[in-house]
């Protein structure tokens, strides 16, 4: 399903999209990296990951298309097998084919490349467009892709296990981003056994996807071409907790967020707003606690509640009175400008 | 986030308005601030498309790049950009006064006072929002490391005159960006999201349109309805009604207009290049400069509103009065400024790409500091952050109920009187914990020295009561006055000093060696840079 | 990351002590004889790395050699003096304090050899000089010290070492990684990545810059029963497993009076025979101060007092009563704290000791109660995901350890799902809180008894 034509279909379509000029310069920047049979990709892979091992001036770069991707996860399953037996060569697997177990189904991915070492050890590596300048990049950028590249580390694990004896899926993945402001590749090592072991335990509680969708009415299906009521109630149906966060990930998070706010939840103002709130999730319920109209004094939300909302007050009807006794009293105010500021602090 | 602000941003939603978070401006702001509204190429790391800068509202300077991948183009812009900004920047650091500082004697070891050139004022650099703070870091670190002919007659690229000094220049704003406090290089949006709490997250508080249709919506609108339509609403064409304030630009707009545009540019350079004879050439070269000129239409389409909107964020701000600390804090700015012009006029050479060990930690021990002076500042200069850190129980407010004359055991007997407080506040006070008030702008410290009963608190005042037997006059509160105490220190203790960087210890890789003595190599430059 | 764990050796084949002896005679040797600058040591929850630390500061005053040492807190500091004096009453020590009201300890003043002052230039000769971080930091020498030892130098920022590196030659560094790193209260992510990161910890820079410095592991936890060491390791130093000192029915925890059947009750026994125990509250978020929660803490506590609990251990054959000195309560925050006491001295408990995870560092006592980070939050931040807090949490006791939450904790883990920023060159640091997190609940869960008062 695409987010995107729903979310547009829904009546909330989303920003995003993507400016042509970072596709083509992504696109121009894979293929300068994969250039001559992946020379400067392999380089990269033997300086930063593998230095004991022979450089790797020859290179296998297998053929792995085929049909659909079951057949494209074969091949590539086969060229992996075949790699790993032929100790002491360089293979490099350009743009292979994975499955993914995910809740008893298959799911399919395609990392940028993956690198048979001559031990015998496999590597991903995950070609970005954004600039590594001064040996560091967006932290946020380089935590996506290394939770990107553990799902590919999953994923070729579940391959290895199938062959005797497994080859080792190496928990350091090679991230290539452009140097500096030139498009000169350069290369960092990532340690995604955090990653790889987050997504792990997702995917093992993701079982529940079925429950997921066992708790579904009859017959939800999300398909763009609905009506925009019933599309709605079919989205209502799947929980999803909005937090703004959701803007800059999901194309539908826009129509949460209307829905998230319609309801009034404190949430849709960002999660930390609800720590200190308890079990009050609304604006209303919130803004009506702290006036004194509802909620139990004893509960220590609503005592805060009412002793900020108090002190609110007071700072402002404060702040009011100063900058009208100011107004009356321009000529002096200079000269008293710093004890009027204890004043001012204080009451 | 302070239950306080929680209560403002929920007020901000049921009411369709922002609402104070500040009653008093913490941030100095110049008389004439330079407005800076960058755009930049998406996908290339440090390319700009184009800006609007200047010190006049209704005259800003619009600088653009037809074709961003044009080393000279690029070149040329940046050439531009120093014509603007640094005549500004120097017309600061000319004018100076006499200060004094204490230094460390070279010889004694002493620390002396010595009298320095501090420069009046400094220049003011302001920007729509956080990520244009991340782009003058960017401008001035692509920019710093560039050889001129004059430095090297050999470089392949030679960068006009004056841009590796705004590269320099820019590095330092950005630098000092990160300083707690500091008000050299402010984002508009993080201005005006210190003093107003809208009805949305501090995540949609970036975007610059939305935030100020919460803080001032037209006659009759709401903010929240403002706010979405400057977020979301396109015309006929899909495009942003409200752009977005950059650097980055809206994927419909690159992908719709400006890369046609830049397509027509090209293709009418090519054609001009190709051109026989003068006839063809000159109607060829019309051609050019009317596809410049649509870029250039573009670019200011994009940038105006944004410029427009930091004018009316710095009006909105300048309806506030000035926090009394501001002018402190700006100071520091002052003497940040000075100290980098000395730092150019004495020819040291460009920051390095890498702080050292020693620089580093003298950095981050500046900033922790410039914060907690800075929490404590605003909450001085301002009730309404006063009443948070009495939430959180950092502070408290309340009436002298009686106050006894005490005094110190010893052999000189001096005033420790003891002064009760009533106080509905909670403050977070143990044994023999210090706590402090502002008495004519400076801090006297107290000691708890119990608890009466709920709410009712005895203070032992310690100093600030002059040398005599009897306090002096006014430096005791008297029953009735109203007080307001803090649980943290009003001033800042400076922190030890460190070792030299000739003197790194081997814990931190030893001394940096000759290698350190070598100038940085400028950046690698690829033929893609060029068409 | 389990899978790649070391495991560790099975049982039978392991002498407590003889493998602690080993690692400490490695230490000292290393420490007075190495060529090596440093040596690192890495100690887990009471491994006894007080007594390592005084014990080599005692050698390597026997040995003629000035010795420096610096601890992260004054309390850290007399702590080891009076240990010091305790081992040595003779050995001239000295205590360099800030110039503050009350610097130090007043027990200080009672030691005959141990001379204070605020001014480094009074306490020159003496064999042992001790001090905060903070106040080296303002010691000038001419000469260095011959040598230092460093004491919970993970809790250390980088900055602090670079201060005073230069008052030594040589230096131990003592510390556990798996307690609460430092922090910085502003931003420093511009020097993520660098070897010398300012506010990285003290142990990541010196490795970074001398990574052929001998690194040696105390292997076994003294203070942490055999039901407690295999869970704190495997979910909190999945990489440098330790064991207990003690086996499982060498430390026993009985009540005089019988269960009245109440959730306070039930728990306790579970604890007493199992070494954890959970008690479940019904899932509902929840302000920090919970009251439901902060009461059953404090009912758990009061019954543990009321129901004369004795502990029984290889320090002593016959039942020790366990009294209130030898319980203690912890938090993660000061208000819930608080509240903890308030709803202890409701019940009339005043004097067991009730904090936050950051003061309970270093601390050991029989009996500890837990409110959990997580418990009632309707969001999971960093800092209540932070691995240290729960660890230190989590590794407090010696018999049995008791945790008060909400129900509900492991869906809230699930909703927010570890997504870090990563600084490129920065070395990670395991375990991930999230997943340590699940690890501890999903052990707690088997020792869970449904709150019913």
């Amino acid at each position: 399903m695409n987010k995107a034509s729903l979310a547009t279909a829904l009546g909330s379509p989303s920003a995003f999209g993507q400016s042509q000029f970072a596709f083509m310069r992504g696109n121009a920047f894979e293929a300068r990296v994969k250039a001559d049979g992946g020379a400067e990709l392999l380089r990269l892979v033997h300086e930063k990951l593998d230095r004991g091992a022979e450089p790797p001036e020859r290179a296998q770069v297998p053929d792995l298309t085929a049909t659909g991707p079951e057949g494209r996860a074969a091949r590539t399953s086969l060229a992996l097998r075949e790699a790993t037996r032929a100790p002491g060569t360089w293979t490099l697997l350009d743009h292979p084919m994975l499955a993914l177990d995910v809740a008893g189904s298959p799911a399919f991915l395609e990392p940028d490349a993956v690198v048979v070492h001559p031990d015998g050890s496999w590597t991903v590596v995950e070609i970005k467009s954004f600039p590594m300048l001064d040996g560091s990049a967006d932290p946020a950028k380089v935590g996506a892709a290394a939770r990107q590249a553990a799902v590919y580390v999953l994923a070729l694990e579940q391959v290895a296990a199938r062959l005797d004896p497994s080859p080792r899926v190496r928990h350091r993945i090679l991230l290539v981003c452009p140097k500096d402001f030139s498009n000169l590749p350069t290369g960092s090592a990532v340690d995604v056994r955090k990653q790889r072991a987050v997504t792990g335990r997702q995917l093992a509680r993701l079982t529940r996807i079925q429950e997921i969708a066992d708790a579904l009415p009859e017959g939800v299906c999300f398909s763009p071409d609905l009506p925009a009521d019933e599309l709605t109630a079919a989205v209502e149906a799947v929980p999803a907790t909005y937090a703004p966060e959701c803007l800059s990930a999901c194309e539908l998070a826009f129509h949460c967020r209307a829905r998230s706010r319609e309801a009034g939840a404190v949430t849709s103002l960002g999660r930390p707003v609800r720590a200190e709130l308890g079990g009050l999730t609304t604006v209303e319920d919130v803004l009506a606690a702290a006036r004194g109209e509802a909620g139990d004094p004893a509960d220590p939300a609503v005592a805060a509640l009412r002793r900020a909302a108090a002190l609110r007050a007071e700072a402002l009807a404060t702040a009011a009175a100063t900058a009208t006794t100011s107004a009356t009293a321009t000529a002096t105010a200079t000269a008293t400008a710093t004890t009027g500021s204890e004043v001012a602090g204080c009451r | 986030m302070s239950l306080i602000t929680t209560l403002a941003r929920l007020e901000a939603v049921r009411t369709g308005r922002a609402q104070p978070a500040a009653t008093v401006r913490h941030r100095h702001l110049s008389d004439r601030p330079l407005v800076f509204v960058p755009l930049t190429t998406a996908g290339e790391a440090g390319a700009p498309l184009g800006a609007l800068v200047g010190t006049d509202r209704d005259a800003p300077r619009l600088l653009v790049v037809p074709q961003p991948r044009d080393r000279d183009l690029r070149f040329a812009f940046l050439s531009e950009l120093a014509d603007v900004v640094l005549p500004h920047i120097e017309a600061y650091a000319d004018a100076v006064e006499t200060a004094e500082r204490t230094e460390t004697d070279p010889e004694t070891g002493k620390r002396v006072k010595v009298e320095v050139d501090l420069c009046a004022d400094a220049a003011q650099l302001i920007v729509p929002s956080r990520a244009g703070v991340e782009f003058v870091r960017l401008l001035g670190r692509s920019m710093r490391f560039r050889r001129t002919a004059e430095q090297d007659p050999e470089a392949p690229h030679p960068a006009p005159p004056r841009v590796p000094l705004l590269g320099r220049w820019l590095t330092h704003y950005g630098e000092r960006a990160r300083v707690p406090g500091s008000s050299l290089l402010l984002a508009m949006t993080d201005l005006l999201g210190r003093h107003w709490a809208t009805g949305q997250s501090t995540l949609e508080d970036q975007h610059l349109g939305a935030l100020l249709a919460w803080i001032d919506p037209p006659e009759g609108a709401s903010g929240a309805e403002t706010a979405l339509r400057a977020e979301l609403a396109r015309d006929a064409d899909g495009q942003l009604l409200c752009p977005p304030a950059g650097p980055a630009t809206d994927p419909a707009f690159d992908n719709k207009l400006l890369a046609p545009a830049i397509e027509r540019y090209d293709r009418a350079r090519t054609a001009l290049a190709a051109a026989e004879d003068g006839l063809e050439a000159d109607e060829r070269l019309a051609a050019l400069t009317a596809a410049e000129r649509e870029i250039r239409a573009l670019v200011e389409s994009r940038t105006r509103p944004t410029w427009d909107a930091v004018w009316r964020g710095l009006d909105l701000l300048r309806e506030l009065p000035a926090g009394a600390h501001a002018e402190e804090r700006w100071t520091r700015d002052r003497w940040s400024f000075t100290g980098h012009r000395d730092r150019i006029l004495s020819g040291e050479p460009p920051q390095p790409r890498r702080d050292d060990a020693v620089t580093a930690a003298n950095k981050l021990a500046t900033r922790e500091r410039e914060q907690a002076r800075l929490d404590a500042q605003e909450a001085l200069d301002d009730p309404l952050v006063m009443a948070g850190r009495r939430l959180a129980g950092e502070a408290f407010a309340g009436e002298v109920v009686d106050v006894t004359m005490a005094y110190s055991e010893g052999k000189r007997p001096s005033p420790r009187p003891l002064v009760t407080v009533r106080t509905e506040d909670r403050p977070h006070l143990g044994d023999r914990v210090r706590v402090y008030r502002s008495l004519d702008g400076r801090p006297q410290a107290a000691e708890f020295a119990g608890q009466e009963t709920e709410g009712v608190f005895v203070l032992r005042i310690v100093d600030k009561m002059g040398r005599g037997k009897e306090p002096e006059p006014g430096s005791v509160p008297e029953k009735g006055d109203l007080v307001c105490f803090t649980l943290f220190e009003h001033e800042q203790r400076g922190g030890a000093k460190l070792p030299d960087p000739e003197q790194t210890p081997w814990t931190h890789g030893g001394p940096p060696g000759e290698a350190a003595a070598v100038p940085e190599a400028a950046d690698a430059q690829t033929e893609e840079d060029i068409l | 990351m389990t899978a790649e764990a070391v495991t560790a050796p099975p049982e039978g084949a392991f002498d407590p002590g003889a493998e602690a002896a080993r690692a400490t005679a490695a230490i000292l040797h290393d420490t007075l004889h190495g060529a090596e600058r440093g040596v690192v040591v890495d100690s887990p929850p009471g491994a006894g790395k007080s007594t390592l630390v005084v014990r080599a500061a005692l050698e390597l005053a026997e040995a003629g050699r000035p010795l420096m040492v610096v601890a992260q807190t004054n309390a850290q500091v007399d702590d080891l003096v009076l240990r010091l004096a305790e081992k040595n009453p003779e050995l001239p020590v000295g205590r360099l304090h800030s110039s503050d009201t009350d610097p130090y300890d007043k027990a200080l003043d009672d030691l005959p050899n141990v001379r204070k002052s605020a001014k480094a230039a009074d306490l020159a000769g003496l064999a042992v000089v001790l001090s905060t971080a903070a106040k080296w930091a303002h010691v000038k020498v001419d000469e260095p010290w011959r040598h230092a030892i460093v004491d919970e130098a993970y809790q250390m920022r980088s900055d602090s070492l670079l201060a005073v590196a230069g008052l030594f030659e040589r230096a131990l560094f003592v510390g556990d990684p798996g307690q609460l790193d430092p922090f910085a209260i502003v931003g420093s992510e511009q020097w993520a990545g660098l070897s010398y990161d300012p506010s990285a910890s003290a142990v990541t820079t010196l490795l970074a810059h001398n990574p052929g410095l001998p690194q040696h592991r105390l292997p076994v936890s003294w203070r942490l029963p055999a039901s407690a060491a295999p869970l704190v390791s495997d979910a909190f130093y999945p990489y440098t497993p330790f064991r207990s000192g003690t086996d499982h029915g060498d430390r026993r925890l009985s009540f005089a009076v019988p269960s009245d059947g109440s959730g306070p009750d039930r728990v306790l026994d579970e604890a007493a025979a199992s070494g954890w125990g959970l008690l479940e509250l019904p899932a509902r978020h929840t302000p920090r101060t919970d009251p439901e929660a902060v009461r059953a803490v404090a009912t758990v506590v009061r019954r543990l007092l009321d129901r004369g609990g004795a502990a029984t251990s290889e320090r002593s054959p016959d039942p020790a009563p366990l009294t209130a000195a030898r319980i203690a309560v912890g938090t993660a925050h000061r208000d819930q704290a608080a509240a903890v006491r308030a709803a202890l001295a409701d019940l009339g408990v005043t004097d067991v000791t009730v904090d936050t995870a950051n003061r309970l560092q270093g601390r050991e006592y029989d009996v500890t109660v837990v409110l959990h980070p997580l418990s009632g939050r309707p969001d999971a931040t960093a800092f209540h995901l932070e691995t240290g807090r729960l660890c230190v949490l989590a590794s407090r006791h010696r018999h049995a350890c008791i945790v008060v939450c909400r129900a509900g904790v492991g869906e809230l883990l699930d909703d927010y799902p570890s997504t870090e920023p990563v600084q490129l060159g920065t070395l990670v640091k395991f375990p991930d809180g999230w997943e340590a997190n699940h690890a501890v609940l999903a052990h707690l869960a088997e020792h869970r008894v449904p709150w019913r008062p």
